[in-house]
């Protein structure tokens, strides 16, 4: 499906998600508390099929955090990228999307331990890489680790 | 007559009896810890812990310049060094709207195939292994040092190469380049059913290995495997034939697929993945153009305009993302990279759970699982 298809498709079922352009694949903003019904739809609907989330990331934006979804349907080969803000920086929090793709559960981990963003719903949300008595959350721009990190 | 003692055995009816695998076991094949629950000889459930080498690579990324990252990117999936490289030099073709040369895409691709068998080769190697056939370890890597000597003869090192740069190639490829290749093939046509009358049609071998750890296409796209291991189950997910790159687009070529996702045939389709690369690499060598360019025109200082970039390869062992977010400077903002170990590992308590603990190694040797490429 193209880009404007799908676009138009979207938006008939999410009429409050914003679009940014992007050459490679449509760029959905989407509401956190929105996110899960959406996802849901997406995977179940029958011309769309999301069925596999290839990436999750957590980028950090020094007063917000966003989490970067990249959807793709493996019958038809479309793809989306779906991003939701968190509200602030303070207690970042995102719902999990443990039940709808398993992969899921392992990357929010990740993004749990490296970003600090709290998976709401999350069965198991520990860290992944580091060790549970680890300070701080690495990727975070405000970061600070003197003995470890050179300052160029 | 002291009094008779009685000693009261307490029977649990379900004892739970946890072990650690790893983190030095050798059939990991890196620091991994499996916390395996065991009754009897059952697993029950296992749990992966993992960031024993967590080097924090995505936080690296952050401070350094794109060529650099391309030295980083090898230490990743170190049997995949080339496919790594190129995925990061992709993208950051892509941002800058760059074209190579049609030669260095050739290139590129063939170096590409030529890791994809030697990666296959090591892991056959290990698996044979892990499964008691010890004498598979020097077939492998018999065979695996001819690859290694044509890289070294191109490329100047054997398995970390960093060849691969943004804009092209590091230096251009020994004049001997295509020849080597060639002589290779011929040699590895003739050693290649070798492996299969020394292991595919031993009987201890086909029992320790078939409808074991089945794993249902769905299963595959819903825990995100990909490479050999998801194509076994169906899951056609090559992103060589999905989203073309480099010199694949030029080309026709079969994507091994296989439909029971059983052990056994995770085998099979690298077995036949390492036939398949070499009639790819037959098929880019007879049309990789002559000439001596090897890279295209690029600025000293590369910077990435404001936007996101992603790009994905198929490596080994499944598909590697890169995605690029970048500001306008010469560092990347944020730099992730989705390495298709990280997603294979979690899949291991779904196919263990009601197997032998002895069928947890088959199944974790035929998932190929390469630990740095899961730390980062």
């Amino acid at each position: 499906m193209e880009q404007e298809q799908l676009k138009e498709k979207i938006v008939a079922l999410l009429p409050e998600a914003e679009f940014m352009t992007n050459k490679q694949y449509l760029d959905v903003i989407v509401p956190a508390n929105k996110l899960h019904a959406f996802v849901t739809t997406l995977k179940e609907t029958n011309d769309l099929k999301f069925d596999y989330l290839f990436c999750l990331s957590g980028v950090d934006w020094q007063t917000y955090f966003t989490v970067v979804y990249h959807l793709t349907s493996s019958e038809f080969g479309h793809s989306i990228v779906l991003k939701v803000k968190t509200d602030g920086r303070e207690t970042p929090e995102v719902p999990s999307l443990y039940d709808i793709y398993a992969t899921a559960e392992f990357h929010e981990r990740e993004a749990f331990d490296l970003f600090g963003i709290k998976f709401t719903n999350h069965p198991d949300l520990r860290r992944i890489f580091l060790e549970d008595t680890w300070v701080g959350y690495p990727l975070r721009k405000d970061y600070k680790d003197e003995i470890n990190i050179i300052e160029r | 007559m002291s009094e008779e003692k009685k000693v009261i055995v307490e029977l649990d009816e379900n004892p739970e009896y946890i072990i650690n695998m790893g983190p030095q076991h050798p059939s990991t094949h890196g620091v991994l810890r499996f916390e395996v629950s065991l009754q009897g000889e059952t697993v029950k459930y296992l749990i992966p812990h993992c960031g024993y080498i967590h080097r924090g690579i995505e936080k690296m990324c952050e401070s350094l310049t794109y060529p650099q990252i391309i030295h980083l990117t090898d230490r990743l999936d170190y049997l995949s060094a080339h496919m790594n490289n190129e995925a990061v030099s992709l993208c950051v073709e892509k941002a800058l709207d760059i074209e190579v040369p049609e030669r260095v895409k050739y290139i590129r691709s063939i170096l590409s195939e030529l890791n994809r068998i030697a990666s296959h080769q090591l892991w056959w190697c290990a698996f044979g292994m892990d499964l008691g056939g010890l004498t598979c370890f020097f077939y492998g890597l018999r065979d695996r040092e001819k690859i290694l000597d044509i890289f070294e003869e191109s490329c100047g090192s054997r398995l970390l190469h960093s060849f691969v740069v943004p804009g092209g190639l590091m230096h251009d490829v020994h004049p001997n380049f295509k020849q080597s290749i060639r002589d290779f093939i011929k040699y590895f046509r003739k050693k290649l059913p070798e492996y299969d009358t020394l292991l595919t049609g031993n009987v201890i071998f086909q029992n320790r290995t078939r409808d074991l750890g089945i794993m249902s296409k769905e299963t595959a796209i819903n825990y995100g495997i990909t490479g050999p291991s998801a194509r076994a189950s169906g899951f056609a997910c090559d992103i060589r034939k999905v989203e073309p790159y480099s010199a694949y687009p030029y080309i026709d070529f079969k994507e091994i697929l296989y439909t029971k996702g059983d052990t056994f045939h995770r085998y099979k389709a690298r077995m036949d993945e390492m036939w398949e690369s070499m009639v790819i690499l037959e098929k880019l060598l007879d049309k990789m153009p002559d000439g001596n360019d090897y890279t295209a025109k690029m600025k000293p200082v590369i910077k990435l305009p404001e936007g996101e970039y992603f790009q994905r390869v198929e490596t080994a062992r499944g598909e590697l993302g890169v995605y690029i977010v970048s500001d306008g400077n010469k560092t990347p903002y944020r730099l992730k990279l989705r390495t298709p170990n990280f997603s294979n590992l979690f899949v291991m308590n779904k196919l263990t759970a009601g197997y032998k603990i002895a069928d947890l190694v088959a199944i974790s040797g035929s998932l190929d699982l390469v630990i740095p490429d899961i730390d980062r």
